[in-house]
């Protein structure tokens, strides 16, 4: 039939259009040499001036690595990863200290700029001074592996909020850190949370005493730049008693040719009546036209609700990447405690995405609510993968789960993998699932109002993506809207 | 330019399971500017193929014939780049989009649209006045432009939505596939009125219905009756009504 065919042209054509975001930005790197071993654990440790009780944590993770073997379970194919072959340290060359946006490398800034990341000096001293701004961010931006820039500290401080460079947490805050890190997600949990563990270079601290409400949403927008650099960032949020907090994270990644492993650890700590919302816009590079070059990314993110009511929600939409391995986690230990999932996971191209949630229901009265859904186009492959634990104390827990996968075209797969274990008469788990293509009625209806093809498509995916788009912060959804249709580019069909 | 429309020996195939199978067989049909034309046939004659060929359905191959509209050969132009040019399909069976806010949905069509005629684009709070005066017109709830597009509409609301769409897009060439069907007669006469108060020099419609009673309401300068994928015989209004006591039968006789 010459529409099938005429389809599938325009989706060669169009998948081959180049990744917007791939360009490098060129400051001079200090690296350290290739491969991973106990001195260059030592010397990244040592690079950051960190306490002896940091190294000897490191060096306790990079043992466990080492006994330690890639899992396998999940739906992914990618050639055998070299971990020898990378560089495990990478620093641009900075004059010390820089104070203010004035002294950090204009080559940095004008890479944001082209982002599109409001990390503008204006904008952000005009939000210091608070003249006239509405919803203030603060952003705490990483640079490969460094923090280059964090405004907003005062505001923050003067809350009472903590909000700087994990390496700076663990020499200023040494108390949180030491009490805190590695105790949601254990240093050997995984093979790449024991990764992350050895070599973590930087990520995000923050600390929200008891009753504060975050008074502005926290953002840190993460890129990897260096050539052959593993990007592992570790970030660490506590919310304490009654205490309400906003993070967002933002990633795009220049484009290159070879892989790059991305293994970050986060950590979410939700004391009683507590508050994280956690917001994720992940665009990295998801390789070429062939599938080669793209991020490998792979992360555990864990949260737990230690006190009774606290809530903790994880939002995601995941469009970049080669290959994706998340699993935002929730465990709820207090009485009546909160977790929620939502979830939008694109894949186009070659891209494969492994991702879901677990909800591991500990106390009485905890409810979760799982909302994911999957877009597959091209020749990509996606799976959803959950698990809901109701354990025996898990009395009148309750979960809702929804799964809903859209496909485009007729040579991407999805996927979906729940796992249910409930060992509570008492508790409830619901599971709902659909799989649906987006139809040719749908498009020649759009069509017919006006629409391009391409918009046609935008808007019927960001419709499927509504429930989930919603949970975003505001000026996040806006992104992510642009970010599905650009990631959707010619993959009508 | 008074052959607003022309269509000349139109001929198109769908694919059925496999085999091509022909559905319009040579059609003739012209609509002068600010004249509206019924089509009335039997079930299975193609009229519907022939409103989705004409707006641009792609699992429709055009194999003969041409169809000009406004100069331009429609053939040619991208569903999209008709609608800009001024053609309206209102559907038969309209499409349900899940999760997307009809009044955003209608504000970007329009726009789309507007930008496209070289219009200034509407801004959300004009936009949102016309949709408004529009709901109001066509008797329906304000409730429907925060509902996502036709999910959960009564056969009827999805109708008046299609109506709806048309007066905002502001067609020159309203093509309505049976737009009666399924609608009572205060919905009916609602619909009608329309269609009707967009009548004038500058806008052309074909209606497509079973019914005669349609036609009671948008009063048609000409009946064309359609069977086998042709046009078999072309009058005044009289002829519904003729239809309407006598059926299709003699029309087949006399073509046959």
């Amino acid at each position: 039939m010459p529409a099938v065919s005429e389809t599938r042209e325009a989706v060669e054509k169009l998948a081959k259009s180049n990744y917007e975001w791939g360009f490098e930005t060129n400051v001079e790197m200090d690296l350290a040499p290739k491969g991973l071993n106990e001195d260059i654990v030592r010397l990244i440790s040592a690079r950051k001036k960190e306490p002896q009780w940091m190294l000897e944590w490191r060096l306790k993770a990079f043992r466990a690595w080492q006994e330690m073997s890639e899992p396998n379970w999940a739906k992914i194919k990618h050639p055998p990863i070299d971990y020898q072959d990378a560089h495990y340290f990478a620093q641009p060359k900075k004059k010390p200290g820089p104070k203010s946006l004035d002294e950090v490398d204009p080559e940095l800034l004008k890479t944001y700029e082209k982002l599109g990341i409001p990390l503008h000096e204006q904008e952000m001293l005009a939000g210091v001074e608070g003249a006239g701004q509405k919803t203030p961010v603060a952003v705490d931006a990483v640079f490969d592996s460094v923090s280059v820039a964090t405004t907003f500290r005062k505001t923050l401080a003067e809350a009472g909020v903590i909000f700087c460079p994990i390496s700076e947490a663990i020499i200023e805050h040494p108390e949180l850190v030491k009490k805190y890190l590695g105790t949601v997600v254990p240093v050997a949990d995984n093979f790449f949370s024991a990764l992350n563990s050895a070599v973590f270079t930087d990520g995000s601290f923050v600390y929200v005493p008891k009753g504060v409400r975050c008074p502005m949403e926290l953002s840190t927008y993460f890129r990897i730049n260096a050539r052959n650099t593993g990007q592992f960032e570790r970030t660490l949020i506590i919310a304490e008693d009654q205490a309400t907090v906003s993070y967002l994270e933002g990633c795009t990644a220049p484009q290159r040719d070879e892989n790059q492993l991305h293994a970050a650890v986060v950590e979410l700590v939700a004391m009683e009546d507590a508050f994280i919302k956690y917001s994720t816009v992940q665009n990295w590079y998801p390789g070429d036209e062939n599938g080669k070059g793209g991020i490998y990314n792979f992360v555990t993110k864990r949260g737990i609700c230690k006190g009774d009511r606290a809530r903790i929600s994880w939002t995601q939409v995941e469009t970049g990447s080669a290959i994706t391995w998340k699993y935002p986690s929730c465990i709820l230990a207090g009485k009546g405690s909160v977790g929620e999932f939502y979830s939008v996971a694109v894949t186009n191209g070659h891209q494969q995405a492994d991702t879901g949630t677990k909800m591991i229901h500990l106390a009485p009265d905890t409810r979760s609510t799982i909302v994911a859904k999957t877009i597959s186009a091209g020749k990509s492959d996606s799976t959803y993968r959950g698990l809901v634990r109701m354990q025996p104390k898990a009395r009148n827990g309750r979960n809702f789960t929804q799964c809903d996968s859209l496909l485009i075209g007729n040579q991407c797969g999805a996927h979906t993998v729940p796992y249910i274990e409930s060992r509570n008469m008492s508790a409830r788990v619901e599971h709902e699932a659909t799989t649906s293509k987006i139809s040719e009625d749908q498009l020649f209806y759009c069509r017919s109002r006006g629409f391009s093809e391409e918009e046609a498509v935008g808007l019927i995916v960001n419709g499927f993506c509504r429930e989930v788009l919603k949970e975003l912060p505001m000026e996040f959804a806006v992104e992510a809207q642009k970010l599905l249709q650009i990631s959707l580019e010619g993959s009508v069909g | 330019m008074s052959d607003f429309l022309k269509i000349e020996g139109l001929k198109a195939q769908i694919d059925a399971d496999g085999t091509p199978k022909e559905i319009l067989k040579g059609l003739d049909l012209t609509i002068p500017k600010g004249e509206v034309h019924a089509i009335m046939g039997p079930n299975g004659s193609g009229k519907s193929t022939l409103s989705y060929v004409l707006a641009g359905r792609e699992d429709y191959e055009v194999t003969g014939g041409s169809a000009h509209f406004k100069g331009q050969d429609l053939l040619e132009l991208e569903p999209e780049e008709r609608a800009a040019l001024g053609v309206f399909l209102a559907f038969q069976s309209p499409v349900e989009l899940p999760g997307v806010n009809n009044a955003n949905f209608l504000r970007t069509a329009v726009n789309a649209v507007r930008k496209a005629r070289g219009e200034e684009e509407l801004d959300a709070v004009s936009f949102l006045k016309l949709a408004r005066e529009e709901t109001a017109r066509l008797s329906m709830s304000g409730e429907m432009l925060k509902r996502a597009v036709n999910v959960g509409f009564s056969g009827g609301e999805k109708k008046r939505n299609e109506v709806l769409q048309m007066r905002l897009l502001k067609p020159s060439l309203a093509i309505l596939d049976e737009t009666d069907s399924g609608l009572d007669i205060d919905a009916l006469r609602i619909v009608a009125d329309g269609v009707n108060s967009l009548r004038g020099p500058d806008f052309s419609s074909l209606v497509i219905t079973h019914h005669q009673r349609l036609l009671d309401y948008i009063v048609p300068d000409r009946v064309h009756v359609m069977a086998h994928g042709r046009i078999i015989h072309s009058g005044g209004p009289e002829v519904a009504t003729l239809l309407e006591k006598q059926g299709y039968k003699q029309f087949l006789e006399a073509a046959a």
